[in-house]
């Protein structure tokens, strides 16, 4: 049990260290690097759950495929320092500290009632729940349907990003010229 | 052991979107393995589909209602089976005029037609679900469609200005949703509607902060989906930006889906809860009616005057909701077929009216067209009439519905308020027959041809508005 808590707070520091220097590093490029400090820690937190699939999918998809676009992203724009937000929107930062303070007295309130409430049901941890097997029986049993929908939802984001950024329509190369030069055409009446 | 209890009457219960899908998975192949065949094919052939689930939703009608199916994932009524019509309806009508948009405008079906399909599967899961989670994936099948048929003139700014709007800002209220659904999950342990329900009825009185915050969060994500004021801030500009036919599949087929789910989890599922929050709605739709109505009087873009005159319907719709009786149900659904058959109607004229690439939807280019296209301007002035609620038209009965279930619940200034905003709104929708009937054409507007498909699409919502108009009790008797 004391290797268990000493493991979860060492996890916790890093994941909420590397969530503080997520935002306070002003290169955009360690600060995608902090995320990763911050997706690994929450992952050795997944696994003392007992959620190992989770786990696994968080580093494979979160730090492994998404966080390589991050970084791929930050690179082609060669983003050097961040930029301050100037005029009215610089007010949004004594906003977003309102907006702490009551996530946070929020989340407080709920963990209060957790801990101290009425139904204070003392946790019952399931070993078996996070294994892949369980997760594949519940997704094919259960949540069979919710499981298909989700890809007619993907298949249905691949077909708009196709369309919406490629290069030429069906349209003959004359037809999408004079399409071209009609907009220009308007867009200089618009001036 | 792996044991799977699912069986064919479980496929049965979800058969038209199982047609809808393998259709917009068909079409999808055939555009690539076939790219020389004619768009339009394309088209007629998505049409075919939509029939066929059509058809197949009249079986759902013989097998075992009243029941969830797929281990309480989606639950078969006469409100699934209802709004399954609507959307396919719906779809059919929008993908009628999207063939004859396509003369004026180049549209690519291939992809096109897809997007329409899975958007109307989306929206029929949302009308079936039992659980939370088929709710949010229905949305969001519908929503990312809805974003890039939003954007799909990709030549004309402001297609590209309300497709990027509705992305950001629905994303943004789909966080709203996920964390009010999340609030739920937390209080309740389930995400299953019915369980849901009686967690609500039975602590009724002693609701915790975290069960009331959720149903308050849920109201704001449906209240974007459906336009509310003050959610309402992308709905003109959406609308003026994408393609009429889009843009009238997302008025009628949306706003239907996002009432479907509103009449599934505030009413059905949590409506001890939303109970609490019934003072709170019923601002909403006095907010939502005052505000639609007021800011459509100024408007001369027929496009915005309409999505300001959709943000107060919904608004008419949301009296349905508060009122929370028996009769709720079956009167915001027939409000909604009603609501269909007018917008798509002035939608298609509109379309016509506007001529190549758009350019003519002003309130202003209607001048004259009693006199030119006599037949346009009978459509659109029936339009007109019963989108403002006069009789014999099925708008002047929807409204009658929806006000006599909110005075069976006694709301008598919720009815007041409505029936001052009724007035308000002739205004602007007489606006547009005077400019018809009584105003000449100062400049000559070059319009659209009037082709078959949009022809037969005139032609049955004349018919729908008439019939619902002086007929409602066979339909009426339908819902429920």
């Amino acid at each position: 049990m004391a290797l268990e808590s000493i493991l979860f707070w060492l996890f916790a520091m890093l994941a909420v260290g590397g969530g503080v220097g997520v935002v306070v590093h002003p290169n955009p490029v360690k600060s995608a690097l902090f995320l990763v400090v911050t997706f690994f820690a929450l992952a050795g937190e997944y696994v003392l759950l007992m959620a190992h699939f989770v786990a696994i999918v968080h580093i494979a998809v979160y730090a492994g495929a998404i966080m390589v676009l991050f970084l791929f992203v930050i690179m082609l724009l060669n983003v050097q320092e961040e930029s301050r937000l100037a005029g009215v929107w610089g007010f949004m930062r004594y906003f977003s500290v309102v907006l702490f303070v009551a996530l946070f007295v929020q989340l407080g309130y709920f963990g209060y009632q957790g801990f101290f409430g009425a139904e204070n049901v003392p946790l019952v941890r399931e070993t078996e729940i996070g294994t892949v097997e369980q997760i594949g029986t519940a997704l094919f049993s259960q949540y069979v349907l919710p499981f298909e929908i989700a890809s007619i939802l993907l298949l249905t984001a691949m077909i708009g990003a196709l369309y919406l950024s490629k290069q030429k329509l069906g349209l003959g190369e004359p037809a999408r010229a004079a399409r071209v030069k009609e907009a220009l055409h308007e867009k200089e009446e618009a001036h | 052991m792996v044991t799977i209890n699912i069986g064919s009457s479980d496929f049965a219960a979800i058969l038209p979107i199982l047609v809808v899908c393998a259709f917009g998975i068909y079409l999808m192949v055939q555009g690539v393995l076939a790219p020389r065949i004619h768009k339009l094919t394309l088209a007629y052939i998505g049409l075919a589909g939509i029939m066929i689930a059509m058809v197949s939703n009249f079986y759902l009608l013989g097998i075992e209602t009243d029941r969830a199916y797929f281990e309480g994932m989606v639950f078969v009524d006469k409100l699934t089976v209802t709004l399954n019509f609507i959307f396919l309806l719906t779809a059919a009508l929008c993908l009628l005029l999207m063939t004859s948009y396509s003369e004026q405008e180049e549209i690519e079906f291939i992809e096109f037609t897809p997007l329409i399909l899975f958007a109307t599967a989306g929206m029929m899961l949302m009308g079936c679900a039992e659980s939370l989670m088929i709710i949010f994936l229905g949305l969001e099948t519908m929503s990312i469609a809805l974003y890039v048929m939003a954007g799909f003139r990709r030549f004309n700014r402001f297609s590209l200005e309300a497709a990027l709007k509705y992305l950001l800002l629905g994303a943004f209220a789909t966080g709203f949703l996920l964390y009010g659904m999340a609030l739920i999950y937390g209080t309740v342990g389930t995400t299953n509607l019915t369980q849901i329900s009686a967690y609500y009825s039975e602590n009724a009185l002693n609701l915790n902060v975290m069960a009331l915050f959720g149903v308050a969060l849920l109201v704001i994500g449906f209240g974007f989906k459906v336009a509310l004021v003050p959610f309402h801030m992308w709905t003109p500009d959406v609308y003026q930006g994408a393609p009429i036919p889009v843009t009238a599949y997302m008025a009628v087929g949306a706003k239907a889906a996002g009432f479907a789910a509103v009449l599934r989890v505030l009413v059905l599922a949590t409506g001890q809860a939303a109970f609490e929050w019934s003072q709170l709605l019923w601002l909403l739709a006095v907010i939502t009616m005052t505000v639609g109505n007021i800011i459509a009087l100024v408007q001369s873009d027929i496009k915005r005057m309409l999505a300001y005159s959709s943000i107060a319907h919904a608004g008419y719709i949301m009296i349905g909701i508060v009122a929370g009786n028996e009769t709720t149900v079956s009167a915001v659904l027939f409000y909604l077929v009603v609501y269909m058959f007018m917008n798509i109607g002035a939608f298609a004229v509109a379309g016509i009216v506007s001529g190549k690439n758009e350019q003519h939807v002003d309130i202003k280019h209607f001048a004259g067209l009693g006199k030119s296209q006599p037949m346009l301007a009978l459509v659109m002035t029936v339009c007109m009439f019963s989108l403002a609620g006069f009789p014999p038209t099925g708008g002047f009965m929807g409204k009658l519905y929806l006000f006599k279930a909110a005075m069976e619940s006694g709301y008598t200034w919720l009815v007041i308020f409505g029936a001052l905003n009724t007035l308000i709104s002739v205004y602007y929708y007489i606006r547009v027959v005077v400019a018809m009937y009584f105003q000449d054409s100062k400049e000559s507007v070059k319009m659209a041809a009037v082709l078959p498909g949009v022809g037969l699409v005139l032609l049955v919502t004349l018919l729908g508005i008439f019939y619902l108009g002086i007929f409602p009790g066979t339909t009426l008797s339908l819902l429920y």
